[in-house]
């Protein structure tokens, strides 16, 4: 049964970009598909260990400038940038865990945040990382090995790959040790402790892993986008974006990300193109209003709308 | 680098702080009751701003002289926010809540650009204006008054939080609604009352900001990142936590710009919460 999905999910997603041709759907099924990614990689540290991050642009961020920097001053291919800016972004995180993993719940989430903020106003002062003016990569060049495709199939195929990698990577951890240790830290820290669970590490192995996921999304962005600064990659709104997909799909449920965006980023597309076009916001306005909804009426996210709705209790 | 300097930046800082801490005493207020945290709070500013704006355009009303019609207003729209969305997340994990109050926040802060444009606005003139200078430093009329009010306002709020009996029930609530519903108080109207009190916080901070700020739809991150900040580095739930968080990180902020650059003085600002919180992880006051 559950070969049945994966091979179903695979045939869909490697045959969408081959029956639907028009570049704008092409354009946001790869949206949905770097959402997903990103979501994911939140909730390997975030659902299955309980530590939630509002900071994880700075390791989009990371991987992004990373791969852009080394491209351009030592001529380094972008798919070995691709696994130095997974590398150093998770460098970084086990940097950043080691003191704020003493910390919890909101003074954690804060203290993430509190992070994201000086990183984004160092990278914005800082003129070799292209400063407030960012950075750009060149557009010609067409082939594989330069990250550069000439139309939108490879980017598709490349995030699809990123994000079966992830999903089978989440799936693994949980189903192994660390998806039970993670469990016992996020339902209770000091018993989980109590009963011999190395916390620090394995949440220092949580943020490690999702920041390197998620540098890798910001590489791909930066390849696909060509163009980076540090109100398109460093920004807090991107932080809490990315949570938004992982909690309103389902925190720590294996699929509730890839459910979350595929309804938030078609959402938000249709809002803005159906009333954007004035120019006044009423798109954000109807997105606010969706994303109170949904957290006052179905707190377990759309997984726990849909297991509802099949006749499993929530919780 | 003379003393003139840093006296002035310490006054600036001092006087900004003094409205940050009247801004997270009402946030902290919020938290300490029911452990939610309003990520709509600075949308609640920007509303209060945009209503002092609109008294002091259409009617003339000086936003000094129209603080109690702000802050009535805000508790208002506490109380109806309370009713209308918080009741239903309460019982939630603690991701619902966050998403619920963010998701007011987008609403409100777009519903503002779409009904107000994204336009700067000023108040232009208002009762309190010129500048003082004492010793070599200058004081704004405006920012003294802004500093006075808010420092009023959250003693007040202190004053009726431990002085009271209303006050004694929010704190018996915020200690053990269970406990405090045995003994007779209702923890849902006091969950109400600490949305309204809280956002009457910001009703009034908005007003005296509103002398001497720029009101445009985004005003409200502006403060309420750094509220969130000084209610964490005071301990969530603290109102003297808060009023000191808010107080060092207008100190800081106007000490790091003068001294090392504007540009980068959020920086420490956000240092100071990482270096405070690492040492005392539940902030300067937090229960422990």
């Amino acid at each position: 049964m559950k070969i049945v999905f994966v091979a179903a999910a695979v045939l869909l997603v490697g045959l969408y970009p081959l029956v639907v041709r028009g570049p704008y759907p092409q354009h946001l099924m790869i949206l949905v598909l770097l959402n997903a990614l990103l979501g994911t990689a939140w909730n390997i540290l975030g659902g299955f260990a309980g530590q939630i991050s509002l900071g994880q642009a700075t390791f989009f961020g990371a991987g992004a400038f990373t791969s852009t920097l080394l491209f351009q001053h030592a001529g380094v291919s972008p798919w070995l940038g691709l696994l130095a800016g997974a590398a150093v972004a998770a460098g970084l995180a086990l940097v950043i865990g080691y003191p704020c993993f003493r910390l919890s719940g909101h003074y954690f989430a804060i203290a993430t945040i509190a992070v994201g903020e000086i990183v984004g106003i160092v990278v914005t002062n800082w003129d070799f990382a292209g400063g407030a003016v960012g950075l750009f990569l060149p557009v010609e060049g067409e082939s594989i090995g330069a990250f550069k495709f000439g139309d939108k199939l490879g980017y598709h195929y490349v995030i699809a790959t990123l994000l079966g990698v992830s999903l089978a990577l989440a799936a693994w951890l949980r189903r192994g040790r660390p998806g039970y240790y993670w469990r016992a830290i996020r339902e209770d820290q000091a018993a989980a402790r109590s009963v011999g669970v190395p916390a620090t590490r394995y949440k220092q192995l949580a943020i490690a892993i999702s920041a390197a996921l998620t540098a890798m999304a910001g590489t791909f962005y930066a390849q696909y986008v060509l163009f980076i600064d540090p109100p398109s990659v460093l920004p807090l709104s991107l932080s809490i974006q990315i949570c938004l997909v992982a909690v309103l799909g389902g925190a720590g449920t294996l699929l509730g990300p890839v459910l979350g965006a595929l309804v938030l980023v078609p959402l938000s597309a249709a809002t803005s193109v159906a009333l954007g076009g004035s120019g006044r916001s009423l798109d954000l306005v109807v997105y606010g209003l969706l994303i109170m909804l949904i957290a006052a009426f179905e707190p377990a996210g759309l997984v726990g709308l849909a297991r509802r709705l099949r006749g499993h209790p929530t919780r | 680098m003379t003393t003139a300097q840093v006296a002035q930046a310490l006054v600036s800082g001092l006087l900004i702080g003094f409205v940050f801490a009247l801004i997270a005493a009402g946030l902290t207020l919020i938290f300490g009751v029911m452990e939610i945290v309003n990520f709509a709070h600075g949308e609640f500013l920007m509303l209060s701003m945009y209503l002092s704006y609109f008294l002091h355009a259409g009617l003339g009303w000086d936003p000094i002289a129209a603080l109690p019609v702000n802050a009535a207003a805000l508790f208002a729209l506490g109380v109806l926010v309370y009713y209308a969305l918080i009741r239903r997340v309460l019982r939630a994990p603690m991701l619902a809540q966050i998403f619920a109050t963010f998701g007011l926040g987008v609403f409100l802060q777009n519903a503002a650009q779409f009904l107000w444009r994204p336009d700067f606005r000023t108040l232009g003139d208002s009762w309190v204006t010129g500048r003082l200078a004492v010793a070599g430093v200058y004081v704004s009329g405006p920012q003294l008054a802004a500093a006075g009010g808010a420092v009023l306002t959250t003693g007040a709020l202190w004053w009726l939080l431990s002085r009271t009996e209303v006050g004694r029930a929010l704190l018996a609530t915020a200690e053990d609604r269970h406990a405090a519903s045995l003994m007779g108080i209702n923890p849902d109207r006091m969950f109400a009352l600490a949305w309204g009190l809280g956002a009457a916080c910001v009703g009034v901070a908005g007003a005296l900001l509103s002398t001497f700020y720029y009101v445009f739809p985004q005003v409200g991150s502006v403060f309420a990142l750094i509220a969130f900040v000084a209610v964490a580095l005071g301990g969530f739930g603290s109102v003297v936590g808060a009023f000191a968080g808010g107080v060092l990180i207008g100190v800081v902020e106007s000490l790091a710009g003068v001294f090392v650059a504007p540009a980068i003085k959020n920086v420490f600002v956000f240092a100071i919460y990482l270096v405070v919180v690492l040492l005392r992880p539940r902030g300067l006051f937090g229960k422990l």
